[in-house]
């Protein structure tokens, strides 16, 4: 007689069951006796030029440089900022491929943390206690890095380069192995700021920003230059919540002629798009994190063909004002972003070529140049000793505040008008400092072109 | 005054998204007793299949059919491959398998489509109506949702009541071995109630991507909103998941309009709390039978 | 684990090999153990709610929340020592779930799992609404050292470990002396069949809101000890992901059973470094790359539940029955399930 079908059933889940058992404990045997890259020791020679090449620091061997990061790679955050650190990657990939620094790769390890802080604590131990990375490059996120800042510190990892425009950075004294990198959010806010009640003096402005450190730092740099009389409404948003159209209703009601944003792209975009919706057009000035024109293209590319003519999305973002510290991603002409476009299409092709890709390779160009510098056989130390003591700005468009007593990275930004794609620069490049009545100066230098060989010198 | 009425039909619009969600989540609890943790996850991939296609054909309608179309064979293969085994299981087993299909759609996702903000197209325009020069603070496409997810409620509860599937399907949720009794296929019923769960999933999908934007990761808090919806209407009510869906849409668009974003959660939460206080089973549940 | 001195017999002993791990392993593992013991207290006093008392919840981050924003908090303004801010924290939290869990007596299956899930939600977000308070975004920073006896140079992760586990421990012999005690029978009576219980004499409502102050008391403890082990509190830290995660490690270790919460935790901290491990391992392109352990991850979920449908404990279970010969008839869940699927209109 036929077995009943729930005792085979059960028979069969037996057999699964013991199956599973046997090939987890298999599997977990082969991942405890796997171990991890650590850095070997003994000196060995290059072969090359003068010194030879040494495991002079935890990470570094004579023939490679352990880097590691963390980074959303997936998770509500990661749209966007996943593309920077493969970017940074192509980038190094570039260098290494051209001969290193000073012979040896650069092998950049970056994590996945999904912008959950508790995740970033367990991703940073790991690199530092159990791969012993060199440094810490450009960790992404205010939250999450300030879940590591302390740890970082007090195990004397250098902290270079922090993907946040946050001002927490900047403190030598309590951090002194942290560095900023990108230009924070209140000097942006001040360079903003100055701009709009120049040119739109006598005009009702209105501020949109979201509701976190990036927007109120924003704010607090805005409400420096911007007199209290002429603004007319403070709306605020939280990125877990799409439905913004109480806070752009409430924004057109107050009547508001000019709409300054501290908005991530997602959010300027909707921002146009509800505008849209409610009839309400006014005069946007956005922050570089919220303005790369082609992001913003992109999102809005959907609703630009409604018009009835095949218009791609910059019919929507024609007119936006932003700053921004780089050159604009669309500016074929900078010879930046010839390079960067160069070292994409062959290193990173499949990634859209915006603003964060510039962004990632743009601060993997600047580790190199302090790696350069920093000497044949660095130290961590030396690391640290050689951005305090001053770097060429090479993409940026104003120069480092990097000093002993300074960790902040970019000091200035342009102001751009967005036209068919590309931010087109309207006056000088401008510098200011965080404090509220710190001069807004304009900046004299030329700027650096970037070099031939697309290696920065030492 | 007019942003009141603004903020009313904005909050009406998102409302019925809310309740499109809350109604597949509805299908799926009438039918089989599950909560469906992934049907936010399985309406995301919908839409991306139908991006692919719009992007491909040029064709928004092509791309609205064929998401359509996959959420039924979404819907009805999730069913059939990873739930049926859970059906007799500890009632959690199947919660727990629906929260790894989400992860899993959303990893997949990621790897096929990427990983970016991809633009969804509305199905008409997204500039807004007026009513003399005063806008109304919705657009054509807003109407259309609307009106969409009214049809399709309708169509359901319709359904339920006058035909001989839903009869089935009623007869199904409410006794499956007396279904069995009466000659009822009620293995298939389930898939058909997943099928019809995954359909009006990819709905609300291609809904609500063109305010959301597409990525993994998109319909999660709508997701979170939907299934709210369905606590406060009462999960075995179609017409609750509407009502449920407009009232959280509605309340939510106040508290963003007059108290500011931070509050929104926090206000969600107290709309609940006070229904479930006056109705423990939601706005819509029938009164308990106490057995003794 | 039937009597006292044996469940303190085996605590003791795990605690051994904890010290003695702890020393053995590099640092990082020593993270790795208080990330699982962070773990296996939140996850045990959930699987005691929802196996043991039927009452399920989607939101217990919120309650470990609470416990690590009061850590933060006393810790910054009042400087207590470590073992009484956690005693604090403990109680806070559990006054919380007193109200949560009076709040929640009437609502049965999805309506508290909804009510639930919105309270995991909606409490994180209170952080940004008292920015002054509660730092918003950036969170607060929590200091924690080593003491100054075991020297300049012990490791902070190992010291890390060390009380972790130790909390851990006392919980779970604390909670498993509640398993066998009458509580924990009400509570089984109740889950069961709720009418028959109070037909017996016991006060349905109580056991079941004491069921709430218990796990989340455990909860707002692993909140304390997550505050002092990665030294940040922060809104992020605590979102839906997280109480989705501390269910899911508690159906799948083996729902109501305390080791069961260990296996769930073990899954839960070491698989996805694991898969992200092979991953990368392989050098894949970024964005599949980054993708495949999130898929793979839900893949394992969906696995282990078909396969071992009582968790990974009850699986265990079986395959000893396999050598041992089935044992005494033990009442199975098979209760709970009908209760929960029996027709209503």
């Amino acid at each position: 007689m036929k077995r009943p079908q729930h005792l085979i059933n059960r028979a069969r889940r037996r057999r699964w069951q013991a199956a599973a058992i046997v090939t987890v404990a298999a599997l977990s045997a082969a991942a405890c006796s796997s171990s991890s890259g650590s850095s070997s020791s003994g000196a060995s020679s290059s072969g090359s030029s003068s010194e030879a090449l040494t495991a002079s620091a935890p990470g570094i061997t004579p023939t490679q440089i352990l880097i590691g990061s963390h980074q959303p790679l997936t998770g509500p955050a990661a749209p966007g900022y996943d593309e920077i650190a493969p970017a940074s990657a192509a980038y190094f990939s570039y260098v290494n491929a051209h001969g290193g620094v000073y012979g040896r790769k650069i092998v950049y390890k970056y994590l996945n943390d999904a912008y959950d802080p508790t995740t970033t604590a367990s991703v940073v131990r790991q690199l530092v206690l159990q791969d012993n990375v060199y440094a810490l490059f450009n960790g992404l996120g205010t939250p999450t890095h300030l879940a590591v800042v302390q740890f970082l510190n007090s195990e004397k990892v250098p902290d270079v380069f922090v993907a946040s425009g946050c001002e927490c950075w900047n403190s030598p004294t309590a951090d002194p192995e942290t560095f900023g990198w990108q230009l924070d959010y209140v000097r942006e806010g001040k360079i903003l700021g100055q701009y709009v009640k120049q040119h739109f003096a006598g005009k009702k402005v209105a501020y949109f920003y979201q509701d976190d450190e990036f927007g109120m730092d924003g704010v607090k740099g805005l409400d420096d230059e911007i007199p209290a009389s002429m603004v007319v409404s403070k709306q605020s948003y939280v990125d877990t919540n799409v439905n913004i159209a109480p806070q752009v209703a409430a924004l057109r009601a107050s009547g508001a002629q000019v709409v300054i944003s501290f908005s991530i792209p997602a959010f300027t975009a909707l921002l146009k798009l509800n505008g849209l919706k409610l009839g309400f057009s006014p005069q946007l000035a956005v922050s570089s994190v919220g303005s790369d024109p082609i992001t913003l293209s992109g999102l809005l590319e959907s609703f630009a063909k409604q018009g009835g003519a095949t218009v791609n999305g910059n019919a929507l973002t024609n007119g936006i004002i932003t700053d921004d510290y780089l050159p604009s991603a669309g500016d074929m002409s900078n010879s930046w972003i010839a390079l960067f476009t160069k070292v994409h299409n062959q290193y990173d092709a499949k990634a859209p070529l915006d603003g964060n890709m510039f962004y990632g390779m743009a601060v993997a160009y600047t580790f190199v140049q302090a790696m350069l510098k920093a000497g044949r056989n660095p130290t961590r130390a030396d690391l640290v000793s050689t951005v305090e003591s001053g770097l060429p700005q090479g993409p940026m468009v104003a120069p480092f505040a990097y000093a002993a007593g300074d960790h902040a990275g970019a000091t200035g930004a342009f102001i751009g008008v967005i036209k068919n794609g590309v931010e087109v620069q309207e006056g000088p490049v401008l510098t200011t400092d965080t404090s509220a009545s710190g001069p807004i100066t304009t900046y004299t230098g030329t700027g650096q072109q970037a070099p031939a060989s697309g290696i920065p010198s030492p | 005054m007019v942003e009141f009425l603004q903020f009313t039909l904005s909050g009406i619009v998102f409302g019925m998204i809310y309740a499109a969600v809350a109604l597949s989540l509805v299908l799926i609890w009438r039918g089989t007793r599950l909560l469906n943790y992934a049907q936010g996850g399985m309406a995301m991939f919908t839409t991306y299949v139908a991006i692919e296609v719009i992007y491909r054909t040029g064709s928004y309608w092509a791309g609205f059919v064929v998401a359509l179309a996959a959420g039924v064979v979404l819907g009805a293969a999730f069913q059939l491959t990873v739930i049926r085994p859970t059906i007799n299981k500890p009632p959690l087993n199947g919660v727990i398998v629906t929260i790894g299909l989400l992860t899993l759609l959303e990893g997949l996702a990621g790897i096929f489509f990427g990983g970016q903000y991809r633009s969804f197209p509305a199905a008409f325009s997204v500039t807004g109506l007026k009513i003399g020069t005063t806008p109304l603070g919705v657009s054509r496409f807003d109407v259309f949702t609307a009106a969409a997810v009214l049809v399709t409620t309708l169509a359901l509860a319709a359904a339920f009541k006058y035909t001989t599937a839903g009869l089935r399907m009623r007869a199904a949720a409410f006794n499956a071995t007396i279904a069995r009794l009466s000659g009822i296929r009620v293995a298939r019923v389930l898939t058909v109630g997943w099928a019809l769960a995954g359909l009006i999933g990819a709905l609300a999908g291609v809904l609500v991507s063109p305010s959301t934007f597409l990525y993994p990761n998109s319909m999660d808090t709508i997701f979170v909103f939907g299934f709210t919806a369905a606590v406060i209407g009462g999960l075995d009510s179609p017409v609750g998941a509407v009502v449920g869906g407009l009232l959280l849409g509605i309340a939510l668009s106040y508290v963003g309009g007059y108290l500011g974003s931070d509050l929104t959660a926090v206000v969600a939460l107290g709309v609940l709390v006070v229904v479930l206080m006056i109705r423990p089973g939601g706005l819509f549940s029938a009164a308990r039978v106490r057995r003794v | 684990m039937q009597s006292p001195p044996r469940r303190l017999g085996v605590a003791v002993v795990v605690a051994v090999i904890v010290v003695l791990a702890s020393i053995k392993l590099n640092t990082f593992r020593d993270y790795q153990i208080a990330e699982i013991a962070v773990e296996v207290t939140a996850v045990a006093g959930l699987t005691l709610l929802t196996g043991l008392s039927g009452q399920i919840s989607l939101g217990h981050g919120a309650f470990m929340a609470i416990g690590a924003y009061t850590t933060a908090l006393l810790l910054m303004h009042l400087g207590w020592p470590f073992i009484a801010v956690l005693v604090l924290a403990a109680a806070v939290t559990a006054a919380a779930g007193a109200i949560v869990g009076a709040a929640a007596a009437r609502l049965r299956g999805p309506y508290l799992a909804g009510a639930t899930l919105m309270l995991g939600v909606a409490l994180p977000s209170i952080a940004y609404a008292y920015q002054g308070v509660f730092g918003g975004d950036q969170g607060l920073n929590v200091a924690f050292t080593a003491p100054g006896f075991l020297g300049a140079t012990f490791p902070l992760t190992r010291w890390q470990a060390w009380v972790s586990a130790l909390v851990a421990l006392i919980t779970l012999v604390l909670l498993a002396n509640l398993y066998y005690s009458r509580i924990g029978r009400n509570w089984r009576a109740v889950r069961d069949d709720d009418v028959a219980a109070a037909l017996d004499g016991v006060n349905v409502a109580a056991a079941r809101i004491l069921a709430f102050v218990v796990s989340a008391s455990c909860a707002g403890i692993a909140g304390a000890l997550l505050a002092i082990v990665t030294g940040l509190v922060a809104p992020g830290a605590f979102t839906l992901t997280l109480s989705i995660s501390l269910l899911t490690a508690a159906v799948i270790g083996g729902l109501g059973s305390l080791p069961g919460a260990l296996w769930g935790s073990l899954v839960i901290v070491l698989v996805p470094t694991y898969v992200t491990d092979v991953a990368t391992s392989h050098g894949l392109s970024s964005s599949a790359g980054s993708n495949i352990p999130v898929a793979a991850y839900g893949a394992v979920l969906i696995l282990v539940m078909l396969v071992f449908p009582q968790g990974i404990q009850g699986g265990l279970r079986r395959i000893l029955t396999l050598f041992t010969g089935p044992g005494p008839k033990t009442p199975t869940r098979k209760a709970l399930h009908e209760k929960t699927s029996a027709p209503h209109k």
